[in-house]
């Protein structure tokens, strides 16, 4: 009974993920998978930080409406992502395009690791240097 | 140098500190609208009252306020008093934001009616191409269409006299 239960849990939880998209139709299932690749990347406007196919918000709701009606109408993700980004802000794309304002924020993570890199590399040669000379005075 | 690089962390550490309590007063929902310095949409509504076709044309040519409501919205009442007495020295427009026209109809009846013209937006177009994520919103366009200012929730003392009436004076 338990492993049934337990089957049944695990059975039932994409369910739960996939209920947003269940009230739309699609010409294939290419446009679903970019429909649900959209609203994971696009950001609810009014909430905390949940994407627009994960949150209950109306505005939410209305947005899956409109990324559907655009997919249905031929628009590239491109042109999706755009225009929201023209009503809402860039602050709703999750993953904002590489340019002049977005720079820091994509390479800034690797230019504190290779900072951090190099002082560790400092310190390790220091202390053997230090160590050498220790040794050679010995 | 050595004795430098062992305040190194601590120093790092503050910084954090500072971010972090910078971000406590930081409103994450309250972002600036992508509209400011842009042009009004165009729209092809109607009247709540009359039902003629409205279109951008038919806005005031003076700076005026914009204010997204509907009957569901809360702090559309609480603000309706304050919008009321604004309307008095600027015009206001309204934008009946997914509603149900018989419903905003008696709410306006009820309260009064201070808005100058009153767009009727029931599938929520011209408010998404507003960036509207909700009510109350409400924007300063200047007599060139242009917006300059969006707030999202109450317009109050703090906001017209604080925010809107500088910015009326530049742009008038």
């Amino acid at each position: 009974m338990k492993k049934f239960l337990l089957i049944a849990l695990f059975v039932g939880m994409p369910n739960v993920s996939a209920g947003t998209i269940e009230t739309y139709q699609f010409d294939s299932p290419s446009q679903e998978e970019r429909f649900r690749k959209l609203t994971l990347e696009l950001r609810c406007p009014k909430c905390q930080n949940q994407a627009i196919g994960d949150s209950d918000a109306e505005i939410s709701g209305d947005l899956r409406d409109e990324v559907h009606r655009l997919l249905k109408k031929g628009a590239t993700d491109v042109e999706i992502k755009d225009f929201m980004a023209i009503r809402y802000g860039r602050y709703v794309l999750y993953s904002p395009p590489l340019d002049r304002q977005t720079l820091l924020l994509w390479f800034g993570p690797f230019i504190l690791l290779i900072l951090g890199g190099a002082i560790v590399v400092l310190r390790i040669k220091r202390s053997k240097a230090v160590l050498d000379r220790g040794e050679s005075g010995a | 140098m050595k004795r430098v690089m062992v305040w190194l962390p601590l120093a790092g550490f503050a910084v954090l500190v500072g971010f972090f309590f910078k971000g406590l007063s930081l409103d994450p929902g309250d972002q600036p609208s992508a509209l400011i310095g842009q042009s009004f949409p165009m729209f092809n509504l109607t009247d709540l009252h009359t039902r003629q076709k409205l279109t951008k044309k038919n806005l005031p040519n003076q700076p005026f306020l914009i204010n997204v409501w509907a009957t569901w919205c809360i702090t559309c009442k609480v603000e309706h008093p304050y919008l009321t007495e604004l309307a008095k020295t600027i015009p206001v427009v309204g934008l009946n934001y997914k509603d149900k026209a018989s419903s905003a109809i008696a709410w306006l009846e009820k309260l009064g009616d201070p808005y100058v013209i009153q767009i009727f937006d029931p599938n929520g177009r011209l408010g998404m191409d507003l960036g509207v994520a909700g009510a109350p919103e409400t924007f300063l366009v200047d007599s060139n269409g242009i917006i300059h200012y969006r707030v999202q929730g109450e317009v109050n003392d703090r906001v017209f006299l604080g925010e809107i009436q500088p910015l009326l004076e530049t742009i008038q």
